[in-house]
């Protein structure tokens, strides 16, 4: 449980929710306005640009200028669509992605709920947004949308279960889902050290969870043009895209706080507030820099490797991180011996990695069209 | 292999959807447009739609004297618009007979090749885009491209569209500092190409993506009457400029840039050793081009007429062989004009190269072919 935040909870505890979740709320924009700022900063200088600098100071209220703008556009729907799967998608997609904020901790005192089952609550409840994609990929009838949404129900559920199963093996090691606890058991040590692998195949299951490059097929540009979102404009459209980095800002918090450390480490609970938020705010930045330094940098996969990948690779590596936990858990071994296991299987994720991915060999071409004859061959 | 229902199998019947792509689809790269039969995500059918861009230039330059045609034939290629030109002055001058200053022919094989380098960079970052990498490689390319483009400008006058190559040479003389800004074009342009190697070539995801896709052999290649890069990469050393030289090509040394897998890596890597080829070839043009001399020659009559006559010239643009046919009844205005466009060959091998693959790889395939739709339409 969270504390007391000002006071209210004695009062009305309902009082005292409401609140926190206005002030969730108001932090998921300001957030969100930073962190697409901050993507297209960094795209930019990868890019040898500039990026934005024209509005506001540096180009600060970029954001502000786009959402004015997008809410200014006409809120368009095509003659055809279902009207209300179209016009409620973007809201499913958004909502289970605002109740994953509860159980974020940003600081030593300050969250929404630390929910017991927490982390369980978090990958639940991120699945759900994927009734959302599909209700726009549906509504919108088009063949994109729909290529795109079925492509993205693919993708969640392969990659679902290696996160659902890192998240099972780090509670194994903390003994805990309660993401609080988490972050309290690594003031000495972050959970990356004892557990290497399991970060990893976090992260990248985070990064197919979350529609990014290089697991972006289902709103693939040059493919499928936007994907369930390609008919929706103005302020619908926003909606995605608030949805997309407040997914983004929740997986780095719980990233950051799972395996960084959170608040907490490297300098204990005893430190002050400002402090704690500085912490957990630069971890999750470093989580967000990597994804967009991902993005600018690595091609797409395509759907029969993205899904080989998940079911070749990840999933076994992850049960076999499962099982050493357990025999660590039930033998009390130490920890170093997690250190070891988790060091051997990233290598062997590594080099899995560019074994397993399907990939078509390379011979001189030979003819695949059959030769014409007869009549054909003469016209 | 691809998965699909014929793999595996299925007892209940399904319908294939059509997936209209282009014009207006962010990699058509212009106003293609294919319909894809697709079944799930393999596509069964491709159905391409060109002409969009028809503006009848062909016929446009029937009503012009030859001077004025030009600037049509820049239009055709605009990616590559010193070749397109070259094509076309080079017909002429063979119907009007007319001897070519050396001066002029090495300075028109430096800009087709630094035009060439330009089309190949546009290539690169438009392909990094179909494969899927966020605006790097195009924001790369376009800064190489650049630089080239720039010292277009300061010869040509004009970004794109130069009506540079006159029938008899050159509209005007280079800058008097052309060839120390060619070599300093190239000292960036060595290490663009060196980036895109970093960047793409050696990307694991751009190998397991393009490797083993869009085959296509050589004797379909052959049967289709690809030209360019797209044939070389299915292993035939087709090159105009080493089969019928024109300007100095013989007496350059370079290498014809082939593989034999066919598949869309084939085709990248193709031009990349193409760029790298390009690149010698310059070198070697500036140390032999002459410092002065004329560009036109002495008694360039003020009306041009040709004798009649018909004559087909040939030449190596980036995309293939870009062919000029012409006929001349006599006059001052071509009586027939036809364009022989590679893009437009080169794509009508899409289908043998995109079906049973999936909808990603036939976009990466369209990709590979390098098209200008201005060119296929013309």
């Amino acid at each position: 449980m969270g504390v007391d935040l000002f006071g209210f909870n004695n009062v009305n505890p309902w009082l005292d929710a409401f609140i926190r979740l206005q002030l969730a709320v108001v932090l998921i924009t300001v957030v969100v306005m930073g962190y697409t700022y901050l993507e297209r900063k960094i795209v930019a200088r990868f890019n040898q640009r500039i990026g934005p600098q024209k509005t506001g100071p540096f180009g600060l209220l970029q954001a502000v200028a786009d959402a004015v703008k997008l809410v200014g556009k006409e809120d368009l729907r095509p003659k055809s669509a279902d009207p209300w799967t179209f016009e409620l998608g973007p809201f499913f997609v958004f909502i289970p992605v605002l109740m994953t904020f509860v159980i974020a901790p940003f600081m030593a005192d300050w969250n929404i709920r630390l929910l017991e089952l927490g982390l369980i609550y978090f990958v639940a409840v991120s699945g759900l947004s994927i009734i959302g994609w599909i209700m726009a990929g549906w509504g919108s009838d088009n063949r994109y949308a729909l290529l795109g949404a079925l492509r993205s129900v693919a993708q969640s559920i392969s990659y679902e279960l290696p996160l659902v199963l890192c998240v099972v093996a780090l509670a194994m090691f903390a003994g805990t889902y309660n993401l609080g606890l988490i972050v309290e058991q690594q003031d000495k040590v972050p959970f990356i050290v004892w557990q290497p692998m399991t970060a990893l195949i976090f992260f990248i299951a985070a990064l197919a969870e979350l529609n990014r490059s290089p697991f972006d097929i289902p709103v693939g540009e040059s493919e499928v043009a936007g994907g369930p979102f390609i008919e929706y404009s103005g302020i619908r459209w926003s909606m995605f895209q608030l949805a997309e980095y407040a997914a983004i800002f929740v997986m780095s918090i719980v990233f950051a706080s799972m395996f960084l450390g959170g608040y907490i480490w490297p300098f204990g609970d005893q430190v002050g507030v400002g402090l704690q938020l500085v912490l957990t705010g630069a971890k999750a930045l470093l989580f967000f820099f990597v994804v967009v330094w991902i993005r600018v940098s690595v091609p797409r996969l395509r759907i029969d490797q993205l899904m080989g990948y998940s079911w070749k690779v990840l999933l076994p590596l992850t049960l076999v991180q499962v099982l050493v936990n357990g025999l660590v858990l039930v033998n009390g071994w130490h920890e170093v011996v997690l250190l070891v296991a988790g060091l051997i299987g990233c290598a062997v994720l590594v080099t899995a990695t560019s074994r397993a991915v399907e990939r078509r060999p390379r011979v001189p071409a030979t003819r695949t069209a059959p030769v014409m004859q007869g009549e054909a061959a003469r016209v | 292999m691809v998965a699909s229902r014929e793999t595996y199998g299925t007892e209940f019947e399904t319908q294939d959807l059509l997936l209209n792509v282009g014009p207006q689809h962010p990699s058509t790269h212009g106003v293609f447009r294919m319909v894809l039969q697709v079944d799930g995500e393999v596509v069964k059918d491709v159905i391409p739609h060109i002409g969009y861009l028809h503006r009848g230039a062909e016929k446009l330059c029937e009503t012009m004297d030859f001077r004025q045609g030009i600037g049509f034939m820049d239009r055709t290629e605009y990616l590559a618009a010193f070749n397109a030109e070259l094509s076309y002055v080079m017909a002429v001058e063979a119907l009007a007979d007319i001897e070519v200053p050396e001066r002029a022919q090495w300075i028109r094989m430096i800009l087709c090749e630094l035009n060439r380098l330009s089309s190949h960079f546009m290539f690169m970052g438009a392909f990094g885009i179909d494969v899927g990498v966020f605006a790097t490689p195009f924001i790369y390319a376009w800064k190489e491209r650049e630089q080239i483009l720039d010292l277009f400008e300061e010869v040509a006058g004009d970004r794109m569209m130069y009506a540079y190559f006159r029938p008899g040479g050159l509209a005007w003389d280079v800058p008097h500092n052309f060839k120390a800004r060619v070599r300093e074009v190239l000292k960036s342009t060595r290490i663009g190409i060196n980036d895109f190697d970093g960047l793409l070539t050696k990307d694991e995801i751009f190998r397991t993506r393009t490797q083993g896709v869009g085959v296509i052999s050589a004797e379909e290649a052959i049967e289709w009457g690809m030209s360019g890069p797209s044939i070389r990469a299915s292993g035939v050393p087709m090159d105009v400029r080493k089969d019928e030289p024109y300007l100095f090509y013989d007496q350059i040394d370079f290498n014809v840039a082939s593989r034999t897998e066919g598949d869309v890596y084939a085709r990248y890597s193709c031009r990349m050793e193409e760029m790298w080829e390009s690149v010698r070839i310059i070198e070697q043009c500036l140390e032999k081009m002459p410092d002065y001399g004329p560009i036109m020659p002495e008694k360039m009559p003020r009306m041009l007429r040709t004798p009649p006559g018909e004559v087909y010239i040939r030449t190596e643009a980036p995309r293939g062989e870009y062919g000029i046919y012409m006929v001349s009844q006599g006059g001052n205005r071509p009586y027939r004009l036809k364009v022989r466009s590679a893009c437009l060959s080169n794509l009508q091998a899409l289908k043998d190269m995109s079906v049973n693959q999936y909808v990603a790889d036939a976009i990466i395939v369209l990709g590979s072919i390098d098209i200008v739709l201005s060119e296929v339409d013309r």
